[in-house]
């Protein structure tokens, strides 16, 4: 135990003297994904880095961007008599214009925390009599599970399952930001765990029509360490490339079964980000084939127009332009005991991360 | 299967015979020996007084069961409050249709704890509801301890004091977890569920300033009321943390931060520095200290700040378990 971790510290210093070596110049990293956030701010890396290295996070925490209207519609459906509510944890407190799931549950509404898609399922078995509602919440790292469930559903005939998708996929909102003048992105870390889903060819476009090189990148203080060393070689040599550090778990072509089965049970529709907006063909959709499976359409859904809460800039955090901190209801209003905007709430969020782990946030 | 029935807690013949063969069979002891609706016990001036409920899920796991911890919650939280446990109540709720040898398996656990803890239950009462209207057995065990001159307590906490964990963090959170949850590791998570007065006692000095054992919400929970309470920051070091390796991979596993996992048989305490070597020592010489470790001092600094500081040289923010972690774990 102890020589492994003195092997990583002496790795984290070669890899920490070649990033000030090669970090003159300002280079501005977004971080996609929502773990990577976590993972950098419980490591305190920014501490480590030099002042020229500036790391922003991006738009990819499920949880952050599903936006209000999605929210209230979901919170609307579980209030309903017969409906059980299955979900990951990370939901159950994020803030609706009135109510939380928490607060559903505490008034009487039958709310259960699962673990997987199996789990809702299960619970569909055992309560033949009652709706069993999954929140389809997640990029392309749970989907695949999600779809499963559906086939398994369909194929064994359980009626009473269906899944409330509110999914998405991550190239969309990259290819959002890229085009985004006020964007000040040199380059990206990408996710992990979508891109061990869906290869790297749908971030190509990325390194070759923008200019924007990516890291697909692995969650550990090391891995994070490496894939900013292989950023900065990048621009030293002068290339644009997507390429993979994470590759013990992420290959190049991703997870074809995987994706095969994401393919036959859902399609690409136009979805509403929080603090960013609707982006075309950046969610997606249950097909018509699993339409009895489908939440929205097997339930009458009232159309929401919720407001986002007049000061939160959530939108802002998420496509990297503030730092949380920046942010007027931070730490104020807004807390992980009282968030305002999900971004405070969600365990991934870069809010949440802040508050929980980064000194600067306390002075 | 003989199971309990409503009548069990009705105050008849049932309950009598609950009464002769099951506790008194078990527990018996001259002060309960009395059969009085008030047992008599010895006193002094002042004593310790504490209350505690449990209505852990599941009932049974790796290395305890609800019975255990009623017994140790309450033992630990006079222990560490510088009091010698003496006497406990035992107060229990029973679900209709609990299986008997089930409740005889709880009782025997309480009497076994008792009697490693060295106190004796001197009163108890039985309720049943009906089924549906509790979880099969719900416990409160209220706890009298002397007064001792150990002189503990957050306001005695100093800057430059070093901050001791008897052993490895996380395990009752990730024992109770994985049987929930039916997660199965190649060495299985055993919950650290113990009595701790015979640990304190064998390591105590002058100089220990503060005792607390960090059940629910974890280490991290109880440093930062510390924090709070004394007016003082502390700094950890992520490296000193002591962790099994299969808390370790259950943590990394499932996204958990062991320093949020409740414990059950560890007490955080806080030493002025001149006795640090020689408390530890103490510690690793007992049976449930042997991972003992020193995992932080307390330092000047904004108060109640608790900071990590990890391998790579970094610090950052340990903050208090926000909302809900695991229920029912104890």
């Amino acid at each position: 135990m102890n020589n492994r971790r003195k092997d990583q510290q002496l790795k984290a210093g070669d890899y920490l003297s070649e990033i000030h070596t090669l970090a003159q110049n300002p280079f501005t990293i977004m971080e996609v994904c929502g773990t990577h956030t976590v993972a950098i701010a419980k490591n305190a890396i920014r501490e480590l880095l030099p002042a020229s290295i500036r790391l922003i996070s991006g738009p990819g925490c499920p949880v952050c961007v599903t936006d209000s209207s999605d929210i209230d519609r979901y919170l609307y459906l579980a209030a309903q008599p017969n409906v059980i509510t299955a979900t990951f944890g990370d939901m159950i407190r994020v803030p609706g214009t009135e109510k939380t799931l928490q607060v559903l549950r505490a008034e009487g509404a039958d709310i259960r925390i699962v673990y997987s898609t199996q789990d809702a399922l299960e619970l569909a078995r055992k309560n033949p009599d009652k709706e069993v509602v999954f929140l389809g919440i997640g990029f392309e790292t749970t989907i695949p599970t999600v779809a499963v469930s559906l086939e398994t559903a369909k194929h064994e005939g359980i009626t009473n399952y269906s899944v409330l998708s509110m999914h998405k996929v991550v190239p969309p909102v990259l290819r959002l930001l890229a085009e985004d003048d006020a964007l000040v992105v040199d380059a990206f870390l990408d996710p992990g765990h979508v891109c061990s889903i869906i290869g790297i060819e749908p971030l190509e476009f990325m390194a070759k029509d923008y200019g924007l090189p990516g890291v697909v990148t692995g969650f550990s203080a090391l891995d994070i360490l490496e894939a900013i060393v292989m950023l900065l070689r990048q621009r030293a040599e002068g290339r644009s490339k997507i390429e993979i550090q994470y590759d013990r778990v992420a290959k190049a072509e991703g997870n074809p079964h995987a994706k095969r089965f994401i393919e036959r049970v859902f399609e690409p529709i136009d979805a509403s980000w929080r603090g960013i907006g609707l982006i075309r063909q950046s969610g997606l959709g249950i097909r018509e084939e699993y339409g009895a499976w489908d939440a929205a359409r097997k339930f009458t859904l009232p159309i929401f127009e919720s407001k986002e809460t007049p000061g939160c800039r959530c939108g802002d955090v998420l496509k990297g332009l503030i730092y949380p901190i920046q942010c007027p209801l931070f730490g104020k209003r807004c807390t992980p005991m009282k968030p305002v905007g999900p971004c405070m709430v969600s365990s991934e969020g870069s809010c949440a991360a802040y508050h929980r782990y980064v000194l600067r946030s306390v002075n | 299967m003989e199971r309990i029935l409503l009548a069990h807690g009705s105050g008849g013949r049932l309950s009598h015979e609950l009464i002769k063969t099951l506790f008194q069979k078990h527990l018996g002891n001259p002060y309960l020996d009395q059969m009085n609706d008030a047992s008599l016990v010895p006193g002094q001036e002042q004593i310790a007084v504490t209350t505690d409920s449990f209505v852990v899920s599941p009932l049974f796991f790796s290395g305890g069961n609800i019975g255990k911890l009623a017994v140790c919650g309450t033992v630990n939280d006079l222990a560490v409050s510088g009091a010698i446990p003496k006497f406990l109540t035992l107060a229990l709720i029973l679900e209709e249709g609990l299986p008997m040898d089930e409740l005889e398996r709880i009782v025997v656990s309480v009497a076994e704890t008792a009697a490693e803890a060295g106190v004796a239950i001197v009163c108890g009462d039985t309720k049943v509801v009906e089924r549906g209207s509790a979880d099969k057995i719900f416990i409160n065990t209220t706890g009298i301890g002397y007064i001792t001159d150990r002189l503990v307590g957050p306001g005695q906490i100093r800057p430059g004091d070093e901050i001791l964990i008897t052993g490895t963090i996380g395990d009752h959170g990730i024992a109770i977890l994985s049987e929930r949850e039916g997660l199965e590791f190649q060495t299985p998570v055993v919950s650290d569920c113990a009595p701790l007065n015979g640990l304190i006692d064998a390591f105590y000095l002058p100089g220990v300033k503060c005792m607390r054992d960090p059940t629910r919400g974890g280490v991290a929970t109880t440093l930062n009321e510390l924090a709070q309470q004394a007016g003082v920051s502390m700094l950890l070091v992520e490296e000193q943390l002591p962790l099994s390796l299969s808390v370790e991979g259950a943590c990394e596993m499932l996204g958990l931060e062991p320093l949020y996992l409740a414990n059950e048989g560890k007490v955080l305490v806080i030493v002025a520095p001149e006795v640090a070597d020689e408390i530890l020592l103490n510690m690793k010489a007992h049976p449930l200290g042997r991972n003992a470790s020193r995992i932080g001092q307390v330092q000047e600094g904004k108060s109640g700040l608790v900071l990590l500081e990890t391998p790579l040289g970094g610090k950052r923010i340990v903050g208090m378990l926000e909302g809900e972690h695991l229920p029912r774990i104890c």
